[in-house]
């Protein structure tokens, strides 16, 4: 009994059987609304502007924004082209990287929809089955049928995962992760199903420190790690404090307040994508980012890479079309903190090491 | 009784049960830390009467699981309809109601973050058993603090998440009799609805809480919306003077980690100067300050004029380093085909390896036809994880470069132990007595912070660090955890275990300490930090029938090898 594509392409059109699924009743808080958090707002941005950088793990205090940040990112997103109906919402573009399903479709020509970027919870309590797929037990029972009902990691491809309190995800669901994150693709191998899909995502975690640390494998998939404090300056809470009433009293109101700048940020978002294929890294820079990591004694050439891409994606975010030390100076701390050796008899933290070394190697 | 009525704990209990009755989940939940006894009940009798008939109020068993907790599969229900239906779990029942949490100090970390996000979000999502849902689940908690030891506080994330904290332990018997402040819900949900906003509230309750060193951003929030139900409260349409006083008095006193300084104005920083008014606005600023200075818990000032900080509800406290996701005997990780009789049957994966058969099988439409076959039972994983307990002697013959270097062994380890996901606890032992610094915990932030406030000198009481090693060793047995403990010593103990000097009587206590750790068979090392080997410390390494290491040079890498040479034996 094989999975048969129409089985497939079937499950995809059906409306859920499941009751109550309804959107969040508090709508979002817009991105452009964020107070301070500078460093995070830019790691999410870059991520946004090139997802191949790898994700953004955001780690920090109670009470800083961290997945209200994470959640605003969605609705900023601007939509993407995707083939109607494909349950991984397959790009047309890159045949490629096509489901098996739209593969088959392919000769016929696909139908093409506008649909918004994904941004998946995976919440911590989810099991295996629904994060990888499994069979439709429903359709099993009812009609005996054998069909894979994709999972989260399938609703998750060409947009973003999100775990909140990734610290205390369980181990087992890590692994799965570490797997399909490096490789892009989830296979499912179980009921009698053997089923691949397209699973290319970019990874979103969040955390608090004191609630335990992250496991060194999955810290390395995140390409750039950003830590959230408090501010402690009054002005800067009074206004945190202010518009986060301001918007719990009348989130419509709020929304369209600020309407206008996400607006604004959507656009900047779009045009730093169109400009990052003709960004020009040059050699000295290529350079200067070689030397850092090596001052830093980074394992392997993802840091390099991702600092590399980083600062593309930064530069381009800022209108430039060249990347200079600026910019690897803006990035490095996201890129690099994560990367670090772990010397637990130095009392500074990653950060301030990765601050000393650039000063040693820029000047 | 000479204080008026409006000034007692359980005045203010009250008040706080009809503000959180106004609106559980915009409080998001009251820490109730008091024992099991009248006040308590009848505090939440007073809770119950408050809130409309109907509301639901579950209660959360401690030891939950995430089918119980978020929602599972209804399987009676599933098997009668031929299709997947969901069983909404706990957090979604209490939807628009309040969820009691019982012995709130002792929920795992994992189960506390789901309900936190719960709390966040007004809703739950489910992805479990082939469901997919998002239920609406917005709640308020009371979570029941009964921690007895300093350690055992409520999770900080829920702690942080909850409006109003309350300790009803010294409430008599007497006090329950007085009136409490009454709900009229009509008219406090129709003020509510046309609040006026005042911007200064939102700054003076921010430099309040700023004042008082709370550093989460939640407080001020919280405390905004306490200031506004209490307003409704009064029947009021605008945030007053009296209301900002009860949200300082009820949200962000409880919270201070130190008590404002004394000419507080002063502190402000130059920019308040974008606020208007402000030196009116700072009589004002005093007053309300004032009722939060007065409600600020008892014995505090005592503390921080002892040097110590405040009773463990800083942010960096709670057993959240110390819970575990995990349950006892091992986590389940999917299925595999198997007898039942020999393992917890997998009863949604049972199922789903039969449906896809039934209609071969000739079922009948509402029949389900089992074959042995079928059968899956849970797959648990069961790695035994080893706790090191450090016991370092932190006395003044223990010289002070020792302890220094103790101290690089025990970061060394833990950067280790946290490779391996295992955990580290430390105690020291100097003066009289022994105390945990550390508590099992794998997070390297908490670690350091404990490692850097260690201090040295005064006597050494090893058999109360032998004993505090034991009992912490116990209890992590209990866990389903392997406790190995470290000693650091040179074995001179002088100090017995009723705290008198004397070193005969020391030396006799902690050989019998050490014995009673032996009889537990607790894997033990024992590193003998003195300058050159002591017969003593050899003698109580016998005792404790622990490996005995003298490290005259000891250097914090090679203790760390040592130490794991000790954990790697013991598979």
């Amino acid at each position: 009994m094989a999975l048969t594509q129409s089985a497939l392409s079937r499950r995809a059109l059906k409306p859920d059987p499941l009751p109550a699924i309804r959107a969040p009743a508090t709508g979002t808080y817009p991105f452009a609304a964020i107070v301070g958090q500078d460093e995070m707002r830019r790691a999410l941005l870059i991520a946004a502007i090139d997802p191949s950088v790898g994700g953004v793990l955001v780690f920090g205090d109670r009470g800083t924004g961290k997945s209200t940040a994470v959640r605003a990112l969605a609705a900023l997103l601007p939509p993407m082209r995707a083939v109607a109906g494909c349950p991984y919402a397959c790009d047309p573009a890159e045949t490629a990287g096509l489901c098996a399903t739209c593969q088959a479709r392919l000769p016929h020509g696909l139908p093409v929809q506008a649909v918004p970027v994904p941004v998946v919870d995976l919440p911590l309590g989810a099991t295996e089955d629904r994060v990888v797929g499994a069979l439709d037990i429903g359709r099993a029972l009812a009609a005996g049928e054998k069909a894979f009902e994709p999972g989260l990691l399938a609703r998750a491809n060409r947009g973003f995962l999100y775990i909140d309190e990734v610290n205390l995800l369980e181990d087992h669901l890590v692994d799965l992760l570490l797997d399909v994150a490096a490789s892009g693709v989830n296979t499912v191998e179980r009921e009698g199903l053997s089923v691949r899909h397209p699973a290319r995502f970019v990874l979103v975690g969040s955390g608090n420190p004191e609630e335990g640390e992250l496991r060194p494998q999955l810290l390395d998939r995140f390409g750039l790690a950003v830590e959230v404090t408090t501010p402690t300056d009054l002005p800067t809470r009074i206004e945190i404090v202010r518009r986060r009433d301001a918007y719990e009293r009348d989130a419509a109101g709020f929304g369209a307040a600020w309407a206008g700048e996400e607006r604004a940020l959507r656009e900047t978002i779009l045009a730093a994508r169109d400009r990052l294929g003709g960004v020009v890294v040059p050699d000295a820079a290529l350079e200067a980012a070689a030397r850092l990591c090596l001052a830093l004694g980074t394992d392997g050439l993802r840091g390099e890479l991702t600092l590399m891409r980083a600062a593309r994606a930064l530069a381009s975010l800022e209108g430039q079309r060249r990347v200079t030390t600026d910019h690897l100076r803006g990035v490095a701390p996201a890129a690099l903190r994560h990367r670090l050796r772990r010397n637990p008899l130095d009392e500074a933290g990653s950060g301030a090491r990765v601050a000393r070394a650039l000063d040693e190697v820029f000047g | 009784m000479s204080t008026p009525a409006e000034d007692t704990v359980w005045f203010h209990a009250g008040l706080a049960a009809a503000l959180f009755a106004l609106d559980p989940a915009g409080c998001g939940g009251v820490v109730l830390r008091a024992r099991p006894g009248p006040a308590r009940e009848a505090w939440l009798t007073r809770l119950r009467a408050l809130l409309p008939a109907q509301t639901p109020m579950p209660r959360l068993t401690a030891g939950i699981g995430d089918e119980n907790l978020l929602g599972g599969l209804d399987l009676p229900a599933t098997l009668r309809a031929g299709h997947a239906v969901l069983r909404p779990g706990l957090l979604a029942q209490a939807d628009g109601g309040v969820v009691i949490v019982p012995m709130a100090e002792r929920l795992t970390a994992g189960t506390a973050v789901r309900i936190a996000q719960a709390l966040d979000t007004g809703e739950v999502e489910i992805a479990r058993d082939g469901l997919a849902a998002r239920l609406p689940a917005r709640c308020g908690l009371v979570l029941l603090d009964e921690g007895e030891e300093a350690d055992e506080a409520v999770s900080a994330a829920l702690a942080d998440r909850a409006a109003l904290w309350l300790d009803l332990d010294t409430v008599r018997l007497p006090d329950l009799a007085a009136p409490l402040p009454d709900l009229d819900r009509e008219a406090a949900r129709a003020c509510l609805d046309g609040m006026t906003c005042d911007e200064e509230a939102v700054g003076r309750l921010c430099r309040i809480a700023l004042a008082l060193g709370i550093a989460s951003l939640r407080a001020p929030v919280l405390a905004l919306r306490v200031a506004r139900l209490h307003a409704a409260l009064g029947g009021r349409r605008a945030v007053a003077e009296d209301d900002l006083a009860a949200a300082a008095a009820l949200v962000l006193a409880p919270r201070a980690l130190h008590r404002p300084a004394e000419p507080e104005p002063a502190e402000t920083p130059p920019e308040s100067e974008t606020e208007p008014a402000a030196g009116e606005g700072m009589a004002a600023q005093d007053r309300v300050l004032a009722a939060a200075a007065a409600a600020l818990p008892a014995g505090l000032l005592a503390r921080l004029l002892a040097g110590q900080g405040p009773r463990a509800r800083a942010p960096s406290a709670g057993r959240a380093g110390a819970a575990s996701a995990q349950p006892r005997r091992g986590r389940p990780v999917g299925a595999r085909p198997g007898d039942p009789r020999r393992g917890r049957l997998a009863l949604v994966e049972t199922l789903r390896a039969a449906a896809p058969w039934q209609r071969l099988r000739g079922a009948s439409p509402g029949r389900i036809l089992m074959r042995p076959e079928d059968i899956r039972i849970r797959r648990l994983v069961q790695r035994t994880e080893t706790t090191t307990v450090f016991a370092v002697d932190a006395s003044g013959s223990a010289a002070l470069e020792r302890l220094a270097e103790a101290k690089g062994a025990v970061e060394l380890l833990l950067a280790e132990c946290y490779v391996r996901r295992d955990r580290v606890a430390l105690i020291a032992f100097r003066g009289r007595e022994a105390d945990l610094l550390l508590p099992p915990t794998r997070s390297l932030v908490r670690a350091k912070r404990a490692l850097a406030a260690l201090p040295g000198g005064g006597g050494t009481p090893l058999a109360a660090g032998l004993d505090a090693a034991a009992a912490l060793a116990e209890g992590i047995r209990r866990g389903g955890r392997t406790p190995v403990v470290v000693l650091l010593t040179d074995g001179r103990a002088n100090v017995s275990r009723s705290g008198a000097p004397g070193r005969a009587e020391a030396a006799q206590d902690a050989l019998a300490a050490a014995k009673a750790l032996a009889a537990y068979g607790t894997r033990a090392l024992l590193i003998d930090t003195a300058s050159l080997p002591q017969e003593s410390a050899r003698r109580l390494a016998a005792a404790m029938a622990a490996h005995y290491l003298p490290m005259p040079q000891a250097d914090a890498a090679q203790l760390s090898r040592a130490v794991r040479r000790e954990t790697a034996a013991r598979g």
